[in-house]
């Protein structure tokens, strides 16, 4: 175990990295940022590579869409294509088809790029929402790192935002419904519903601008925002260091991992070549988003399976699940599209807010405004772990309800029924998943307890001479106990009285008792983490606490004082 | 023991969970885990053999890469499915095994041969030191003071409204030109017409009443001439104007939407979808029930449309038709309200 | 003979003893099994013999004379290509409850469901089986079909006919396992909830041309595997699967601590 060390006054530069380090040390001063960075530390887990998928699949996205932008032309102007494939050969239809079309067969490697690009698109979203799952259920969005998971999610958005423009681009039938049902949604919005649809599309729909205006947005705005936000996001990530899991030696005040020249920097850069080595696989071996299969955009044909990527699922799915009655006539015969808004406007919105506010209400409720290195396991957090759970299966219930027609084909099931089970599912599924969480967590816990102060059974059986017969237990190394004790179990907030000394009522109480309550939703039911003087009494117990402990019966615990707390 | 740094005291919670855990009775941080060596680090041989595997990975990255150069310049795209697909599959697979190569090399490496040592860096406090602080608080007092600007509470308003107003030079005419011609009172509007022709889609074939038998369906656009189907205009009016044509059992048939629109059991309906506008299209002949893919809104065709299931409102638009002399069917007027998915003033 | 004593305890034995016997029972009953009945064939289809069959197989649901019960409608006027559709996909004769009749093993041969289409076409004017010429989709425009197959036909069977799903438990099949002849005559007679499309709407020529479009999409995706041409739900499913499944598993590989 050693600590970074100053090295001792620089020799004069022989090697030519030497020469070319000092010119620009020279000139820009770039020695004391090199000093913070060669040898940062990193703590190593396979966790920590899950933002590495996000960052790693846009850089493949990025150089792939090069490729495709070199051939790739926006024009809605309508064409003749000619040439391949057979299907499409003398069919009247916009540029930005015809280029799409040009590109996949006339251009050797086109279609795999093509791939390559749709199937990075896909894995970038799923890489945030992996990283960001981890994020959440190891408290790593704790002070300092609040304004990182703020930027974190608008990154997200952000990435949908990216997909989405990207597969509308080449104009086919497919992402053309989604334009007109993104249309549809937009002219729900009162008052300037209408007026929102000329503006995005020029006019009315489709018009002749709506394709070249989503490859500005595509290969220009989002992916500087994208850039942008992700360098905030990294430099933040420097800046206040790596968190790392609890374990022995590990402190809110240190890190303890691998230095960042030459072994983290390898397993990151190998770690690149996996994931666009994995890309260029899936690119060149699955066909994906086959737009001759729908042709080119008409307002007329539709196909079975109409879906967009399974990012949006979630908003099918809403639009799917919501009963059309709730349309309603304001009086002034001004419509309001309930019906599209709650699934549409709303739903998201509320899930969305859920993800931005999440970091400030936990440090509320918890009263907490220490900084936090050291992560959770997500057993030690039951309320939050369950909480995020819940937020899953909403999200993953309205993404299963945006596939329904596939779950009736696969499944031989009425989409009719699919419908009302999902419509049932979506309230009581995250209720259900919350409370099974929690019960789980907290089970999980109670078993570390069980560890901690029994140790583990080795299956030998010993018989004393009196006839009493034990197991033995072996008890837990050091590592593995502070791995089970090192945790603080959160209490509720208490609050200062509703009056003060002299019987005058407080002003701001009501305020303070809503967030307490809240604060037991949280903390009520916890575990607390054993002590040493609980450890001392269980050994005290001697040979009875080989056999069924009493500690079966959770209310009763012999000696030891309150272990838990239960509503 | 709370941290109030809110100078006005309404931060008055107590809350024990803030830092210090009261109990004291806590166990002992046992330190970082004993460091074990990797077989590499205590036997040569073992260091030699990962070399060796290293070495053929990086090898087998090089011998990817000519080979998916080879598969660039030998397999041409012929424009045809199979043609195309070896093409992609062989230059993907080689593309993947130069890069496979690189990772598991790296990865491998840095795993096995680099130094496992673990170690501990000291994190500094995430906020400026105190005397940082104070000095900066210092320094923006003296700036404020520098510029006056507390004594000039006029300066202060009219910087801010200057401020304020400025992007409207740029962002009025950006968004009002983005928009077009604003003109919405277009939703109302279709191409259909008095004495307009009910055609085919795509091939745009006029219909004839008699072509339709009992459980057909068409798709319909309005008759116009084929040059004038090959303009982007023609796309957005198209967008409007496409029909529904069913022929029922006039016995099955209840009820139109629009008085008298039908014609001896020829319904035309719109095709846009009113809930977000997707083409309503999947017309099932036994139930004639109109099903629409996107959100699974059914509308049922024998009772003027009206919504039986899904996240629809309002019942499908119907086109009045009849024949005209040469028996082909006509539309008899525009559609009566705008067609597609509501918004705010669709009743105005 | 000795060898094979010498091995009667090792371990593959029963295995193969187990084989053998299934071999021998399996070439026993092939032997020895009555044959199925055999029709009375005659070369050209017996408007008598379809009569027969009628009677035996259709008329419970549908009547003594096909003029329909409660149960089944009227076949007078269906035409012959309605029957030869139905019964070669062997939805017909239907025997089990369900939102529709599905496609299963038929149980009439050529030239039993030649005689019952002859029957049934003799008992009133209807559609035709359509000659072989008539859908060979070697000779239709693919680009035409596609124009018209999405336009009439995606909606409900998806962009390559891969099928979709109706209301209520029904389901627009699969087509790529579908006859070109029985494309052209579900077309024409409109089976179940698909609708007609007669030779006015679709004409004969285009009818080809859909056939050819079919035919094309039997060559599978220029990009590789199709994944079964669902679209973006499946193309999402196999991104998580195997996408992520495999960098996850990189990222624990190069996580774990080298031994």
């Amino acid at each position: 175990m050693s600590t970074t060390t100053t090295p001792p006054t620089a020799a004069e530069p022989t090697t030519a990295i030497g020469k070319t380090a000092d010119y620009l040390d020279q000139r820009t001063k770039v020695g004391v940022l090199a000093k913070q960075l060669v040898r940062k530390v990193f703590p190593d887990h396979w966790s920590f590579m899950l933002g590495e998928i996000a960052l790693f699949s846009f850089v493949v996205l990025l150089i792939s869409g090069v490729f495709l932008a070199m051939f790739f032309d926006p024009s809605m102007a309508l064409v003749t294509h000619h040439g391949a494939p057979a299907t499409m050969d003398g069919q009247l239809m916009s540029t930005a088809f015809s280029s799409t079309l040009n590109m996949s067969f006339e251009v050797r490697g086109g279609l795999l790029m093509r791939q390559i690009h749709h199937w990075s698109a896909l894995i970038f979203v799923a890489g945030i929402v992996v990283h960001m799952m981890r994020v959440f259920f190891t408290g790593a969005f704790r002070k300092p790192r609040e304004l990182n998971w703020l930027v974190g999610t608008l990154l997200l958005i952000l990435s949908l935002l990216a997909g989405f423009s990207g597969y509308s681009l080449p104009d086919d039938v497919l992402s053309g419904n989604g334009l007109r049902i993104t249309d549809g949604v937009v002219k729900s919005i009162p008052i300037i519903g209408s007026y929102l649809s000329y503006f995005i599309f020029g006019g009315e729909f489709p018009g002749e601008h709506i394709i070249p205006r989503l490859f500005t947005v595509h290969i220009l705005l989002v992916p500087a925002l994208i850039l942008a936000l992700v360098g905030v996001h990294l430099f933040l990530m420097v800046l206040n260091k790596h968190t790392q899991y609890p374990g022995g030696g590990r402190t809110d005040n240190n890190v303890v991992g691998y230095p960042a020249v030459p072994a983290f920097a390898t397993k990151m850069g190998g770690n690149f070549f996996i994931i666009f080595g994995v890309l260029a696989l899936m690119g060149g071996t699955m066909a994906i988003n086959n737009v001759w299969n729908y042709g080119p955009y008409d307002p007329s044909p539709v196909s079975a399976g109409a879906q967009p990527d399974w990012y949006m699922l979630f908003l099918e799915g809403s639009l799917r699940l919501m009963p059309g009655q709730a349309e309603i006539v304001t009086w002034g015969d001004y419509t309001l599209s309930l019906n599209i808004l709650v699934p549409a406007v709303i739903i998201p919105g509320l899930l969305f807010t859920f993800l931005f506010v999440y970091p400030f209400v936990e440090a509320k409720v918890t009263g907490d405004h220490r900084e936090h290195h050291v992560l959770d396991r997500p057993r030690n957090v039951p309320t939050r772990t369950g909480l995020g759970v819940a937020f899953l299966t909403a999200f993953i219930i309205l993404a299963l309800a945006g596939s329904n027609d596939l779950i009736a084909t696969h499944f031989a099931l009425s989409i009719n029924t699919i419908t009302w089970v999902f419509r049932i599912l979506f309230f009581v599924g995250p209720v259900f998943a919350f409370w099974v969480t929690k019960r789980i967590c907290l089970g999980l816990q109670r078993k570390d307890r069980e560890l901690v102060l029994h140790g583990h059974e080795t299956g030998r059986i010993v018989r004393f001479a009196n006839g009493e017969y034990i197991e033995v237990h072996r008890p837990l190394d050091e590592q593995e106990r502070w791995l089970r004790v090192n945790y603080e179990a959160r209490r509720p907030l208490e609050i200062e009285p509703a009056t003060d000394a002299r019987g005058v009522k407080r002003k701001g109480y009501k305020k303070d008792k809503r967030w307490q309550k809240l604060s037991r939703f949280f903390y009520e039911d916890r575990v607390e983490p054993v002590t040493p003087a609980e450890l001392a009494a269980a050994h005290a117990h001697g040979e009875h606490d080989e056999l069924e402990p009493a500690h079966d019966t959770p209310e009763l615990v012999s000696g030891s004082g309150n272990v838990e707390r239960e509503h | 023991m709370s941290e109030n740094q809110n100078p006005q005291g309404r931060d008055l919670t107590r809350h024990d969970g803030d830092g210090s855990v009261a109990q004291t009775d806590r166990f002992a941080d046992p330190g970082v885990p004993e460091h074990h060596p990797r077989l590499a680090d205590t036997d040569p041989k073992a260091a030699k053999r990962n070399e060796r595997i290293i070495a053929i990975l990086f090898a087998v990255s090089c011998l990817g890469t000519i080979g998916s150069i080879v598969a660039y310049f030998a397999v041409r795209p012929d424009g045809t499915t199979p043609g195309v697909r070896l093409s992609t599959v062989l230059l993907g697979v080689a593309i993947a095994i130069s890069l496979f190569g690189i990772g598991f090399a790296a990865v491998h490496w840095a795993k096995t041969l680099m130094s496992g040592k673990e170690y501990i860096e000291e994190r500094h406090s995430s906020s400026s030191s105190e005397e940082v602080r104070g000095v900066v608080q210092q320094q923006f007092k003296d700036g404020l003071e520098d510029s006056g600007i507390a004594r000039r509470p006029v300066l202060k308003g009219a910087v801010v409204s200057a401020l304020a107003l400025f992007p409207l030079t740029i962002a009025v005419p950006l968004v009002s030109s983005v928009g077009g011609d604003w003109n919405v009172g277009k939703f109302r509007h279709t191409l259909w017409k008095k004495g307009v022709r009910l055609a085919y889609d795509p091939s745009g074939r006029p219909i004839k009443a008699s072509d339709l038998t009992v459980g057909s369906v068409a798709h319909v656009i309005p008759d116009v001439p084929a040059e004038e189907r090959e303009s982007h205009e023609w796309i957005t009016e198209k967008a409007k104007a496409v029909v529904l044509l069913v022929r029922m059992d006039p016995r099955d048939h209840k009820r139109d939407h629009r008085e008298g629109a039908s014609y001896d059991g020829i319904v035309a309906y719109s095709k846009i979808c009113t809930h977000v506008g997707c083409p309503v299209a999947l017309y099932e002949q036994q139930t004639h029930h109109l099903l629409c893919p996107c959100h699974q809104s059914t509308f049922d065709m024998t009772d003027g449309a009206k919504v039986v299931f899904g996240p629809a409102k309002r019942p499908l638009p119907q086109l009045p038709i009849t024949v005209d002399d040469e028996g082909y069917l006509v539309a008899e007027d525009d559609f009566n309200e705008p067609i597609g998915p509501s918004y705010w003033e669709r009743l105005k | 003979m000795k060898a094979l004593a010498a091995r009667r305890h090792h371990r593959f034995a029963p295995v193969v003893l187990l084989l053998l016997a299934l071999l021998v029972t399996g070439g026993v009953y092939a032997a020895l099994a009555p044959s199925p009945a055999q029709a009375d064939t005659a070369s050209t289809a017996d408007i008598e013999t379809g009569k027969k069959l009628f009677q035996a197989n259709c008329a419970t649901c549908h009547g003594p004379n096909a003029e329909g019960t409660t149960e089944a409608p009227s076949l007078v006027g269906v035409g012959a290509a309605a029957v030869d559709f139905q019964v070669s996909t062997g939805r017909m004769p239907m025997q089990m409850n369900g939102p529709q009749a599905e496609a299963k093993p038929r149980q009439m041969d050529e030239e039993q469901t030649a005689a019952l289409a002859a029957y049934v076409a003799s008992l009133g004017a209807g559609p035709a089986i359509p000659t072989d010429e008539q859908v060979d989709g070697s000779k239709g425009d693919p680009a035409n079909g596609m124009a018209l197959f999405r336009t009439n036909c995606a909606m409900c069977h998806n962009a390559v006919g891969a099928g979709g799903a109706l209301s209520e438990g029904k389901f627009a099949p699969p087509l790529f396992d579908t006859s070109e002849r029985n494309v052209y005559q579900a077309m024409l007679t409109g089976p179940q909830s698909m609708p007609v499309f007669n030779d006015a709407n679709i004409t004969p020529d285009e009818k080809r041309d859909i056939i050819a479009f079919l035919d094309e999409q039997k060559q599978g995706s220029a990009g590789g595997l199709t994944l079964g041409s669902l679209g973006p739900v499946s193309e999402g499913l196999w991104a998580w699967i195997i996408g992520i499944g495999l960098i996850i598993g990189g990222a624990v590989w190069i996580g774990a601590k080298s031994s």
